[in-house]
């Protein structure tokens, strides 16, 4: 067991994969010098041949993505921050997310695409975005989202090793959070959602870097006499359902907490399955904490408002339980 | 000439105030610098109206300022308050005032391309003579956008005018590392009017633009200028806290700081007796004066009303 940063468990990650399998390779804008810290040192470890700076077009990236895939290699997508997706979308949403039902399965397409999601640091609306809602609608990609040094460790592992376009979305520009790393070659499946801290009165489902302020959340419900069970989704698709069900089941309440903008969020997905599913446990109406459905503002007192935090969490949370019909 | 020279010092010394307010934890957000560059935007804003829409980069400071855009309610978007341009809502990399025509800094490299030619075709539609004018930089060159626009914009003879700020760098890449050949042959690729010019020399640029918006102005269609600069700062203020190894070196920034484009115009200005040093020097001390007090109104100013937002998102309707 080492402590590390988030974005550390990463990098080492990236080189323990990279030392692993020779097929593997990696490029993106500045990779080599490596804006978060996840890609350093890579460039001087592997060379030009596995890991490349390219030029700013993310159009030809992701279809890059897709050809150097299909011609046998393992490609990590490096999209810097999660907005460049946009730019890059056609030969996502095109040909990453279908190519291989379209061609009858003949193809597997082992790609990782990394990018940096969120707000939260004044950076505005073109560097500040949640964009897994519409990656999950796409149907071919999967979706990490690792809160924890550990699973973004195990869950990379996943990704690169799997066959399948995987959109690995870190929180770790952020700083990301410090904790254990097993030193084994452990890895985290996918479609596994963790318990992160059992309760009894209500679930509480976080998604990627809302962990803190959820962990957060709950401690301080804990002194209201309200112990809630926080279940962190880890991968949105696919989909643990089956944990969050049980957990419902035993709670019969539920909040989801989702960074990304209200409208057909995570935690809107995440809800519809929960009134489907574990409708007769429900005690109280399924709720989501979302971001409204604005542009990230610039302004540091305004982007605050917008992000879920501690204690609108905990206020929910409470009055969910004692005023459910409020 | 010496309204240039002014436009030029203007840029200069509100970018050293945001640089100095950046360095001293007094701006929320990053700022990318255009020190350095200030000759391209002033040369070629010196031919436009208000009417006439520019769309401009991450470092578009200098291209708002040099449009005509206000210093003060520049300077209170950066510090995020409710006085700034956008209403704090955007910040340094957003700057834009529509009604002079400034249609936006933009995040997303390569967009204001587009956009532009949008804008382009709009002012052909009306048939006013307006120009529309996209400043880029040598790393946007490499989107697929460049090509598409150099297109639409030439077989629609549209009066546009694409403005390739080289400085060398493509964030932290040297550009000859991301950019194959040279970009001005991807324009005349198109067989229309290019030139090449010394991006820090105000009057080489001026010159340049008078013919480049005059050809637009009369319905004969787009021109590309490739002005030739250097990034003296580096491609954001915030880089220095977390960058974790250097990507050049300090020799390399040296010559081109004796190439200054404000004292290159300076000389040029008192060789031709356009005016005395007293002058300009009477200018500085204006245009310092007048920052250091827009920092400090910026400063009091107030942040935005949250409630803002959900009134600017959409147009007559909650979001
Ligand atoms: C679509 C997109 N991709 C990547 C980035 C990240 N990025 C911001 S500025 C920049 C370099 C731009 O270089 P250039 O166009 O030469 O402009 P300069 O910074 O030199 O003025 C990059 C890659 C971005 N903002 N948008
Ligand atoms: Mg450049």
């Amino acid at each position: 067991m080492a402590k590390k940063r988030l974005i550390q468990a990463i990098n080492d990650t990236l080189f323990a994969e990279m030392e692993r399998d020779p097929k593997v390779i990696l490029f993106g804008e500045d990779v080599e010098i490596s804006m978060f810290g996840d890609t350093k040192g890579l460039h001087e470890r592997f060379g030009p041949n596995r890991i490349r700076n390219t030029p700013i077009c993310e159009a030809t990236l992701t279809g890059m993505a897709v050809g150097a895939a299909a011609g046998g290699y393992r490609v990590i997508l490096h999209l810097m921050f999660s907005n460049f997706i946009y730019t890059g979308f056609d030969a996502i949403a095109n040909q990453m997310a279908k190519l291989r039902l379209m061609t009858g399965g003949q193809i597997k397409l082992p790609i990782t695409v990394i990018a940096g999601y969120g707000g939260g640091r004044s950076t505005a609306a073109q560097h500040s975005d949640t964009p897994y809602p519409l990656l999950m609608n796409l149907g071919g990609v999967n979706v990490a989202v690792p809160s924890t040094p550990a699973d973004a460790a195990g869950l990379l592992k996943t990704a690169i090793r799997g066959d399948n376009p995987t959109f690995y979305l870190e929180a770790g520009g952020r700083g990301g959070e410090r904790g254990e790393v097993p030193d084994d070659d452990f890895t985290v499946p996918f479609g596994s959602a963790r318990v992160c801290r059992p309760g009894t009165d209500v679930t509480l489902v976080s998604v990627g870097a809302m962990m803190k302020p959820t962990l957060q959340a709950a401690g301080a419900l804990a002194g209201q006499d309200i112990d809630a069970e926080v279940i962190d989704c880890r991968t949105l698709v696919p989909l643990d359902t089956e944990t969050i069900i049980a957990s419902v089941a035993k709670t019969g309440r539920i909040v989801i907490v989702d960074e990304a903008r209200d409208r057909c969020s995570a935690a809107s997905h995440i809800a519809a399955v929960v009134s489907d599913e574990a409708f007769t446990h429900l005690k109280a109406p399924v709720k989501r904490i979302t971001v409204p459905n604005v542009a990230m503002p610039y302004a540091p007192n305004v982007e605050k408002t917008v992000i879920p935090n501690q204690e609108q969490i905990a206020a929910v949370t409470e009055s969910l339980v004692n005023n459910p019909d409020k | 000439m010496l309204a240039m020279y002014r436009t030029m010092l203007l840029i200069r010394r509100t970018e050293e105030q945001l640089r100095d307010d950046f360095h001293a934890g007094r701006l929320p957000g990053g700022v990318h610098l255009y020190i350095g560059q200030e000759a391209i935007a002033a040369g070629v804003c010196a031919h436009l109206d208000d009417a006439d829409p520019i769309a401009s980069t991450h470092r578009g400071h200098g291209h708002y300022l040099a449009k005509g855009g206000d210093p003060e309610a520049m300077l209170a978007e950066v510090y995020a308050r409710e006085t700034g341009i956008c209403k704090g809502m955007g910040g340094s990399m957003h700057v834009a005032d529509f009604s002079r025509g400034i249609i936006g800094a933009n995040g997303i490299v390569g967009a204001g391309l587009a956009i532009s030619a949008g804008a382009a075709f709009a002012a052909q539609l009306d048939r006013e003579g307006r120009v529309a004018v996209c400043f880029f930089g040598d790393g946007a060159a490499n989107q697929g956008v460049f090509m598409e626009v150099l297109n639409v914009a030439t077989l629609w003879k549209l009066p546009l005018l694409l403005v390739c700020e080289h400085n060398c760098y493509s964030e932290f890449s040297p550009s000859d590392t991301v950019t194959a050949g040279e970009i001005t042959d991807r324009a005349r690729a198109f067989n229309i009017p290019c030139s090449v010019v010394d991006g820090n020399d105000a009057v080489a640029v001026w010159q340049a633009a008078a013919a480049a918006v005059e050809l637009a102005r009369d319905g004969g269609g787009p021109s590309f200028i490739e002005a030739k600069t250097y990034r003296i700062y580096g491609h954001n203020e915030s880089e220095v806290h977390w960058l974790s190894s250097e990507y050049r070196d300090e020799t390399e920034i040296e010559p081109w700081r004796k190439q200054d484009p404000i004292e290159r115009l300076g000389s040029f200005i008192l060789e031709n007796g356009v005016c005395a040093r007293e002058n300009l020097d009477a200018l500085d001390i204006e245009i310092r004066a007048r920052i250091a007090a827009a920092a400090e109104a910026a400063a009091a100013a107030p942040p935005p009303d949250p409630e803002l937002m959900r009134d600017m998102m959409f147009s007559g309707q909650q979001p």
